[in-house]
C-alpha cells in the first residue's frame, strides 16, 4: 500500500547566461531559482495495481519515484509505504521494493549474469530455497537459461532488460519500480517484457509502478494513469475512463487512387503522404458520417478505416489541455 | 584558421563555466609549490654547498612550474580522445574536413591554453609578493626572457606533440589508461617535474638532457632562472626545436599508418 | 560483522574476475601504478646521493617514512576507492543504487568499488620496506615493531577518512574539490619526508588539522631512537579521532544528498 500525502519538494537551480562577461560574473557570483518539483503531490496505490506514471520530461515523475524509493526527502508531506516512511526506515523499506532503471544497469558488466544474481541474494539475504524457486520461476518465465553463463557486456539490450528485471525481482519484493523499462528495446523484446510484468502482478500480486514514454506500455500494463506536469498530479484514472472521456477525437484513416480532400472544421490532417491520409474528427463538430462523407467528396476513397484515440494521441491532447 | 579559432574560444568558454575548479586549482598548485619549496629549503639548509642551485632559483623555478602546470604536465590527456579510439566512434571524425592529426594537436593546445591563461595569473602574483629568497625572481636578463617565451611556446608544442604519440599509440593497445600512467611516471622523472635535472646525478643528467624529455618544462624554466645560460642554452634550444619536427613528423606519419588500419578493420 | 565480511568477500571476488577479464590492461595499470611511485623513490636516492641528510633524517630513516607512507595510502586507495573516485558514483546514478540496495550505505560504497591494481603501489611500499628495514639501523625489538604496525594502520584509517572527507563534499559540490588533492596525494608526495623537514608551521598543520604527521612524524622519532619517550609511540591511536569528523561531515553531507537528490 502506497499512500502520498501533500507532498511539496523544491530545488535550487543555478543560473547561468551565455556570453563571455556572463561567464566572468559567474567566476565570483552565481544566481538561483526556485523550481517545484513537486507541488501538492497526492494519491493511493493499492495492492496489486498497475500505474502507468506518465507526463513530460522534468515533469517530476523521478522525483516522486524516489520519494517513494527512499532516495529522497521531501520538504512537508506525509509518504508511507507498506507502513513505513520510506526515507525514515530505509534498510526495511528497500527490502520490500525492486527497482529497475532502464538505461542504468545493476548488472556486474563482466562477470556471468548469474554471479550478479548470486551476490543480489547475499545483498538482500534471500534464503537459499525462496531463491532457487525465484531464479528457476524467472528464468522460465524469462527464458534466461542461455544468458545466464554470459557477461552482461555480452548481451544485446532486450536480452539485459531481461536479465534486469530477474535481478529486481530475486528478493520477491511487494513493489516493483519501473522506470522506462523499455527504452531502447526491439518490438519482440518490448512485447516481451511487457508480458512478464502482467505475469508477475497476476501470479504475485506485486505493485508496478511504471514510467514510460511508450504509450504502448501503458497500454498494455497500466490500469491506471496518474499523469504528472510541473510537479502537480493532474489526473488520476483508468485509461479507459480516459478514452471514453476523450473519445470525442476519433482517427480516420484513408486510402485513396487520386482526388484531393477540402478542408473541414473539426477535420484535422494529422500525416498525408502518396495515396494515404491520417486525419483526426472531433465529434463535437461533425459526426463520423459527416466526415466520411466530406473526405469522399473530391477522393476516389480506396480503404477507410475509423478508430478511437490511440494511447499516444490521448497522452498528447492530455498535454495539450493541461499546457505541460 | 577561423574554425582553429572559434574551436579555442569554445574551449576557452567551456574552461570559464567551472569558476570553483578554477580557484581550486589556484589553491593546489599554491600549496603544492610551498611544500616543494620548502623540501627544497631543508635540503639547502643541510647543506647548502651540495646544492646545485640557488634557493632563489629554485623558487622561481617551482612558481613557474606551478604557474604553468596546465600547460607543461604531461598527464592533462583528452578523455574524448581516447574514448572516441577505445569505441571506435574515430572512424566518424575521418569524414570530417580537417586532418585529424591537425584537429586533435589544436584541440589538445586549445584546451591546454585555456587551462593555462585562467590559472598561471593568481599564482604568478601571489609569488612574485613573496620575499626572496621564496618567491618568483626576475629573469636572468631580458635576453633569457625572450629565450624563455621562445622556449616555453616550444616546450608547449612538444608536450603536446608527445601526448599525440600517446593516443596513436592506443589505437594498437586500446586500453589507454596503464599507457598513460606509465607515460606520466617516466616524463614526471624526466622533465624535471619532480627534481629539476641539476639535482639528478651528473652522468644520469647528461644523458637525460639529451632526451625529448628535457626538452619539456625543464628547458624554459631553466633558462627563466638563469641555472641554463650560453651555449648550452643555444644548443638546448636547438635540440629542442630538433625533437619538435622529429615527434610532428613522426606522429602525422604513424597516425595516417594507424588510420589505415582502423579504416581496414572497419572501424 | 561476520556477515558482512562474508559479503565483502562475495564483492571481492566478482571486482576481481571483473579485472581478471582485462588481463593486459591489469598488468600494465598495476605496472604504471609501481612506476610513479618508483620515480619518486628514485628522486629521494638522487637527493641523497648529494645530501648526506635532511633536517637530521638519514636516507633509510627517509626511506621507512616513505614506506609507511606509501604502504598506508596504497591500502586506502584500494580498499577505500569508492570513496575517492565518489564523484563518478553519484554522476553515474551508482549511489541511487546503493541507496535502494538493504545494506550500508558505507559499506556499500567501499565494497563496490575495489581496484586492484592500485597494489602496484602496495608492491612498491614492500620493495622500499625491504631495503629500509634492515639498512635503518633500528633494532626491531617488539616494541618498534608495533610502533611501525601502529604507524601503517593508523595511515590507512587516516586515508581513508579524507577519502570520505572527499566523497562528502561530493555531495554538495563537484566542482573544485581539485583541492582535497593537498591532503591526499599530497600527503602521499610529501609525506614521503618526515613532516618536520618542511618547518614547523607545516608540522602543525599536519599535526592538529589534517592528521598525516600523527602515524608518521612522531612515531618515526621513537623508532629510530631519536626519542625514547614513549608517548611517541603511541601518539598514532590520536590519529584514529579523525574518524570522528569524517563521519559527521558524510552525515551532513548525506542528508544533504536527501533533501536535494543531485
Amino acid at each position: 500500500m502506497i499512500e502520498l500525502k501533500h507532498i511539496n519538494k523544491t530545488f535550487r537551480v543555478a543560473r547561468r547566461n551565455a556570453g563571455l562577461s556572463e561567464a566572468m560574473r559567474s567566476l565570483f557570483h552565481k544566481e538561483y531559482t526556485l523550481v517545484h518539483a513537486l507541488n501538492d503531490v497526492s494519491f493511493r496505490i493499492g495492492e496489486g495495481e498497475m500505474v502507468g506514471y506518465i507526463g513530460p520530461n522534468g515533469a517530476g515523475k523521478s522525483s516522486t519515484i524516489k520519494v517513494m524509493s527512499g532516495i529522497l526527502t521531501p520538504d512537508s508531506g506525509e509518504c508511507i509505504i507498506n507502513g513505513r516512511i520510506p526515507w525514515k526506515e530505509r534498510k526495511v523499506h528497500v527490502k520490500e521494493i525492486g527497482v529497475v532503471f532502464g538505461q542504468r544497469s545493476q548488472l556486474w558488466w563482466d562477470v556471468p549474469v548469474i554471479d550478479s544474481f548470486e551476490l543480489l541474494r547475499d545483498v538482500y539475504a534471500v534464503d537459499d530455497a525462496a531463491y532457487r524457486h525465484n531464479l528457476d520461476e524467472m528464468t522460465e518465465l524469462l527464458n534466461l537459461s542461455e544468458l545466464l553463463r554470459t557477461p552482461a557486456r555480452q548481451l544485446s539490450l532486450g536480452q539485459r532488460m531481461r536479465c534486469e528485471l530477474a535481478a529486481s525481482l530475486l528478493h520477491d519484493p511487494k513493489i516493483l519500480f519501473l522506470d522506462e523499462p523499455t527504452i531502447g528495446l526491439d518490438a519482440v523484446s518490448k512485447v516481451a517484457v511487457r508480458d512478464f510484468i502482467r505475469r508477475i502482478n497476476a501470479e504475485r500480486k506485486t505493485t508496478v509502478i511504471l514510467t514510460t514514454h511508450d504509450m504502448q506500455d501503458i497500454e498494455a500494463i497500466a490500469e491506471r494513469i496518474l499523469l504528472i506536469g510541473r510537479g502537480r498530479i493532474l489526473l488520476d484514472g483508468s485509461l479507459a475512463e480516459l478514452q471514453k472521456r476523450h473519445s470525442r477525437m476519433k482517427r480516420i484513416a484513408v486510402d485513396y487512387a487520386d482526388g484531393r480532400f477540402l478542408p473541414l472544421p473539426g477535420l484535422t490532417l494529422q500525416s498525408g503522404e502518396a495515396g494515404r491520409a491520417v486525419f483526426t474528427a472531433d465529434m463535437d463538430a461533425l459526426s463520423v458520417s459527416e466526415a466520411i462523407a466530406h473526405l469522399a467528396k473530391e477522393a476516389n476513397i480506396t480503404d477507410i478505416s475509423v478508430s478511437g484515440a490511440t494511447a499516444e494521441e490521448l497522452v498528447l491532447s492530455l498535454y495539450e489541455e493541461f499546457q505541460i | 584558421m577561423k574554425k582553429y579559432w572559434s574551436f579555442f574560444r569554445m574551449r576557452f568558454l567551456g574552461g570559464l563555466q567551472y569558476r570553483a575548479a578554477a580557484w581550486a586549482g589556484v589553491a593546489t598548485q599554491f600549496a603544492w609549490g610551498f611544500l616543494r619549496l620548502l623540501m627544497f629549503r631543508a635540503f639547502y639548509e643541510a647543506d647548502a654547498a651540495a646544492f646545485p642551485m640557488e634557493l632563489g632559483q629554485i623558487a622561481s623555478y617551482i612558481w613557474l612550474q606551478q604557474a604553468f602546470l596546465t600547460a607543461f604536465a604531461v598527464w592533462y590527456f583528452d578523455n574524448d580522445i581516447f574514448e572516441s579510439i577505445t569505441n571506435g566512434t574515430v572512424a566518424y571524425e575521418l569524414a570530417r574536413p580537417m586532418s585529424l592529426y591537425s584537429m586533435w594537436f589544436v584541440k589538445n593546445l586549445a584546451i591546454r591554453v585555456s587551462r593555462v591563461s585562467l590559472r598561471c595569473l593568481p599564482v604568478l602574483a601571489v609569488a612574485c609578493l613573496l620575499p626572496a629568497p621564496y618567491g618568483l625572481g626576475l629573469p636572468a636578463s631580458p635576453k633569457a626572457f625572450i629565450c624563455f617565451a621562445v622556449a616555453m611556446l616550444g616546450t608547449l608544442l612538444l608536450v603536446v606533440a608527445f601526448m599525440m604519440l600517446i593516443y596513436i599509440a592506443t589505437f594498437y593497445t586500446l586500453s589507454s589508461l596503464g599507457l598513460r600512467i606509465m607515460a606520466a611516471a617516466v616524463c614526471d622523472l624526466l622533465t624535471g617535474a619532480l627534481i629539476p635535472l641539476p639535482f639528478l646525478p651528473e652522468e644520469l643528467r647528461k644523458i637525460v638532457e639529451l632526451t625529448p624529455f628535457a626538452a619539456m618544462e625543464n628547458l624554459p624554466l631553466q633558462i627563466y632562472c638563469g641555472s641554463l645560460t650560453g651555449a648550452a642554452m643555444g644548443r638546448a634550444m636547438l635540440l629542442q626545436a630538433f625533437w619538435l619536427i622529429v615527434f610532428i613528423a613522426g606522429g602525422a606519419l604513424w597516425m595516417q599508418r594507424s588510420l589505415r588500419r582502423v579504416v581496414v578493420q572497419g572501424g | 560483522m561476520k556477515d558482512a565480511f562474508r559479503l565483502y568477500g562475495k564483492y571481492f571476488s566478482i571486482h576481481l574476475r571483473s579485472q581478471m577479464e582485462y588481463k593486459a590492461s591489469f598488468l600494465m595499470m598495476t605496472l604504471g601504478q609501481f612506476l610513479v611511485s618508483f620515480s619518486a623513490l628514485l628522486t629521494i636516492r638522487f637527493m641523497f646521493l648529494r645530501f648526506y641528510e635532511v633536517d637530521g633524517f638519514t636516507y633509510p630513516e627517509v626511506l621507512l617514512c616513505f614506506a609507511v607512507v606509501l604502504m598506508a595510502f596504497a591500502l586506502a586507495e584500494c580498499f577505500a576507492r569508492g570513496f575517492d573516485t565518489f564523484a563518478s558514483m553519484l554522476g553515474n546514478g551508482m549511489f541511487d543504487r546503493i541507496l535502494v540496495r538493504p545494506r550500508g550505505l558505507v559499506f556499500q560504497v567501499i565494497a563496490t568499488k575495489i581496484e586492484l591494481s592500485r597494489l602496484g603501489r602496495l608492491l612498491q611500499a614492500i620493495l622500499v620496506f625491504c631495503i629500509a628495514l634492515p639498512e635503518s639501523g633500528v633494532s626491531w625489538t617488539a616494541d618498534k615493531i608495533l610502533t611501525l604496525v601502529l604507524m601503517v594502520v593508523v595511515g590507512v584509517v587516516v586515508f581513508t577518512c579524507l577519502f570520505v572527507v572527499y566523497a562528502a563534499l561530493c555531495f554538495f559540490t563537484t566542482e573544485g574539490l581539485e583541492i582535497m588533492n593537498i591532503f591526499t596525494d599530497g600527503g602521499r608526495e610529501f609525506g614521503m619526508y618526515p613532516f618536520s623537514i618542511y618547518g614547523k608551521e607545516v608540522l602543525r598543520f599536519f599535526t592538529y588539522c589534517v592528521p598525516l604527521a600523527l602515524f608518521q612524524y612522531y612515531p618515526l622519532l621513537y623508532m629510530t631512537g631519536r626519542s625514547q619517550n614513549r608517548f611517541y609511540m603511541f601518539v598514532p591511536l590520536f590519529g584514529l579521532l579523525f574518524v570522528l569528523p569524517a563521519v559527521l561531515l558524510w552525515q551532513i553531507g548525506l542528508r544533504h544528498y536527501k533533501s536535494t537528490g543531485s
